[in-house]
């Protein structure tokens, strides 16, 4: 019976896409590619009732577990599952090599840049980014200014958003320097899969993710500030309405740490510290899942409920280290991102191992002229936008939409920037019909603390919606797990 | 642990045992709505026992408010199904479940998914399923909730702070609760006062008891004559009775000991319960009976009231 979803997995062009999808899974000429022979296997000795049952089993541990992601603007808090799918994104480890090493240059490169526009500017003075792009970004944060922190990192958590639009052909898609999140949908899905499927992980030798909370942890206590041997690390969270409130708490709960609130905090002497039911305790690292704006009512958004009063004098003072620092979200805001792979040139000496995408900025009027003429073949983001929103997809919009989006453009061109659109992996996923392919992206997570770290693959997100490309959990979008896998 | 977790975990205690006993009050009227009544005053005919939840709970004046009728249907929904009574069973499983999830790191997974389980079960009720399901059945069914909820806890959780702050708010709350379904005794007319000692007092003495889990216990240590004097012992003296108000202060107090061995500012806290631990242990029931049951249980009330506050101000919400 499960032979029939394997012949039954058809690639299709999407219209108005022009070339076939490159298939993790499928060769142009129907053929399996090597790293997902095993699993294909599997699949066609595989009754269709016990995958069936294997993905309603996964439905329900989801669920019973309350894991859930609130969704925004809808019936204002309801709780709803991320789909989970059961089919493994699959990346050949020497694949996987490669991009590591980019992962790891392009994050020091970034840390690099972000230590440099908070003291020196020296890339600012060569003229290889325009000043007025860093230092009149809004979450440019001259409190840094001249601010040494503990190893020079600023950015201790990364999410590297990756695509591949074709054979070894990968390209950074954006970076996340602020609050990235999905990593605890990572090390979930790896368990869900080891418990619902353990007979896969027989036959394969798959890489393991487990040990990323302790490799997070390890970096954290390497950055307490100066002199402390037995650091104290807390996870900050927004608290249980967040929308990512279970990976806080999930990912304190892993390091064995505290997870706290704003009104649990307190600063006095420019020391932060807990309440706890033995007196107050002393707090050296805060893994702070909280925007910059809402960190401190006294410093940035006087309104914000969810911060603590003092902590910027803290991290100032040196008492206390925020893993990421204040201010990275000018170095993963899309106008900076053209210069990121010059970046790597600058501070590296190095050629970039991965690539952007190509990359038409509407601010100068050569690119703006190209991308108003074709808005029909690229997608066109909005330089502040976040979460998929704020976006025209040019194959997938009418001329109406078009119209609209070039009023808009012509406007604030510098808010603008156009991509081509890429022709995303597809991946096999469960649908309605069967099996079937859908976009896939990949979200590595880099840990920078005395080195850079990587565990292997990352979170593997899928647009269930047949050809579409917005992987968005908050619009509808799933998970896979994800194997790297020794050849 | 911080404040505001130990805060949560003992509210969330606190609200399970409240829901567990609100289910047994209302199972005693429920129990004593079925007896012989002489009507006492015209147009409360078979009402009069279910003002006795609301009066014992202080909820009479919240009741009235919406609801100028007392009947068996308004007070049952009001107490099991009314969102804006923060007594109600459905309140307190939402405030249960709630508290758990703000502070799902301190307690184990089984315990979250059964709050979570039996939060998810309650919100498919209304009175009409209620009705169907039988109002014991029902109540049956929260008691059920609580008992599982309890057995998971003691059975998966690390004897650490977080344990201790449930023991101790599971245990406030039934003492509390205890007093005031004893106390239900005192607000239950009798058709005259030649009835007392007669068929009537015995139900309903027998409905307190069994709504305690305390009949068969009864019977066991005093035979079958039910009086006051004797009830009042079992559930307020003896500490081999786990419902009693002795067996509660036990916990109470053993556990604010070893909650304030660490702590500087509990002295003021750990005499208080001691005083109060003391009454119980070295009480007399003549010394009750005399003073009256439900004087004693009034001052009991407050007393433990009192506790409640003073555990708040050094544990739970102190000021810096």
């Amino acid at each position: 019976m499960a032979q029939g979803l394997l012949s039954s997995y058809r690639i299709t062009v999407d219209a108005p896409m022009s070339r076939l999808p490159y298939d993790e899974m499928r060769l142009a000429d129907g053929g399996i590619r090597p790293h997902y022979q095993s699993f294909a296997e599997w699949l066609g000795q595989t009754p269709a009732g016990r995958i069936a049952q294997k993905r309603e089993e996964a439905e329900r541990a989801f669920h019973r577990l309350g894991i859930t992601f609130a969704v925004y603007g809808e019936d204002s808090g309801t709780e709803r599952l991320i789909p989970f799918d059961l089919v493994p994104r699959i990346i050949p480890a020497a694949e996987w090599a490669m991009l590591e090493r980019g992962l790891k240059q392009r994050v020091q490169a970034l840390n690099a840049f972000l230590h440099d526009i908070y003291h020196e500017q020296r890339i600012l003075a060569a003229g290889r980014v325009p000043a007025e792009r860093v230092l009149g970004n809004t979450q440019y944060r001259r409190e840094m200014r001249g601010l040494d922190l503990p190893g020079g990192i600023y950015a201790h958590i990364a999410g590297v958003d990756l695509v591949r639009a074709g054979e070894g052909e990968w390209y950074v898609l954006e970076d996340n320097l602020r609050v990235p999140s999905g990593v605890s949908y990572m090390l979930e899905n790896r368990r869900m899969m080891m418990r619902l499927l353990p007979e896969l992980f027989a036959t394969q030798s798959i890489r393991p993710v487990q040990h990323y909370p302790d490799m997070l942890l390890k970096n954290l206590h390497e950055v307490s500030p100066a002199g402390e041997d037995a650091p104290t690390v807390a996870v900050l969270t927004p608290g249980a309405y967040n929308s990512a409130y279970f990976e806080h708490a999930f990912l304190a709960q892993q390091m064995g740490v505290q997870l706290v609130e704003g009104q649990d905090l307190f600063v006095q002497n420019d020391t932060v510290f807990m309440r706890t039911t033995h007196g107050p305790q002393r707090v050296h690292v805060l893994y702070r899942r909280v925007d910059d704006d809402f960190l401190d009512p006294t410093a940035f958004r006087p309104d914000s409920m969810i911060g603590v009063p003092g902590l910027l004098a803290a991290c100032r003072a040196g008492r206390v280290t925020l893993a990421n620092a204040i201010g990275t979200g000018v170095a993963d805001d899309k106008s900076i991102y053209p210069y990121v792979p010059d970046m790597i040139r600058f501070y590296l000496a190095e050629e970039p191992v991965l690539n952007n995408v190509p990359t038409y900025q509407l601010g100068g009027p050569a690119d703006r002229g190209y991308v108003l003429e074709h808005l029909a073949d690229l997608v066109v983001k909005e330089v502040h936008g976040a979460g998929g929103y704020g976006m025209l997809v040019g194959p997938a919009s009418t001329a109406a939409e078009r119209a609209v989006f070039r009023e808009r453009i012509l406007a604030a061109p510098g808010n603008y920037i156009a991509q081509p659109t890429l022709a995303l992996s597809t991946c096999p996923t469960f649908v309605e019909s069967g099996l079937a392919p859908r976009h896939v992206d990949l979200r590595p997570y880099v840990l920078s603390g005395k080195t850079v770290n990587l565990v292997p693959g990352g979170l593997t997100r899928v647009a269930l919606r047949e050809g579409s490309l917005v992987v968005n959990s908050s619009q509808g979008g799933g998970t896979k797990d994800t194997w790297v896998v020794a050849d | 642990m911080l404040c505001r977790v130990a805060s949560e975990l003992f509210w969330m205690a606190r609200h399970i045992e409240r829901a567990e006993n609100m289910a047994r009050m209302l199972d005693v009227t429920y129990r004593t709505s079925l007896l012989p009544y002489q009507v006492t005053e015209p147009g409360l005919a078979w009402a009069e026992p279910w003002s006795v939840p609301l009066i014992t709970s202080g909820l009479a004046t919240a009741y009235y408010r919406d609801n100028p009728v007392l009947s068996a249907e308004t007070v049952l929904r009001f107490m099991i199904l009314d969102s804006t009574n923060p007594s109600s069973v459905y309140c307190c499983l939402r405030a249960a479940r709630e508290s758990a999830r703000n502070v799902r790191g301190a307690i184990t997974s089984e315990m979250y998914e059964d709050l979570n389980t039996a939060w998810l079960e309650m919100r498919r009720y209304d009175y009409d399923t209620v009705q169907q399901m039988g109002v014991s059945n029902f109540l049956e069914w929260v008691k059920m909730r609580s008992h599982l909820f309890r057995g998971v806890t003691f059975g998966t959780m690390l004897r650490d702070e977080a344990y201790h702050f449930i023991r101790l708010g599971t245990h406030l709350e039934r003492a509390d609760n205890t007093a005031r379904i004893l106390d239900v005794k005192y607000h239950l007319l009798l058709p005259s006062t030649a009835d007392v000692g007669g068929a009537v007092d015995y139900y309903q003495w027998a409905a307190v008891l069994q709504s305690v889990s305390g009949f068969e216990s009864y019977r066991k240590i005093y035979s079958d004559v039910i009086t006051p004097r004797r009830v009042a012992e079992l559930l307020i003296l003896r500490d081999d009775m786990p419902r009693s108000l002795h067996c509660c202060m036990n916990f109470i107090h053993e556990t604010i000991e070893r909650l304030g061995e660490d702590h500087s500012h509990s002295r003021e806290l750990e005499r208080a319960s001691g005083q109060l631990h003391a009454q119980l242990h070295y009480g007399r029931t003549d010394d009750i009976i005399d003073l009256g049951l439900h004087e004693y249980l009034m001052d009991f009330l407050e007393r433990i009231s009192s506790l409640g506050d003073e555990i708040s101000r050094v544990f739970l919400a102190p000021s810096y």
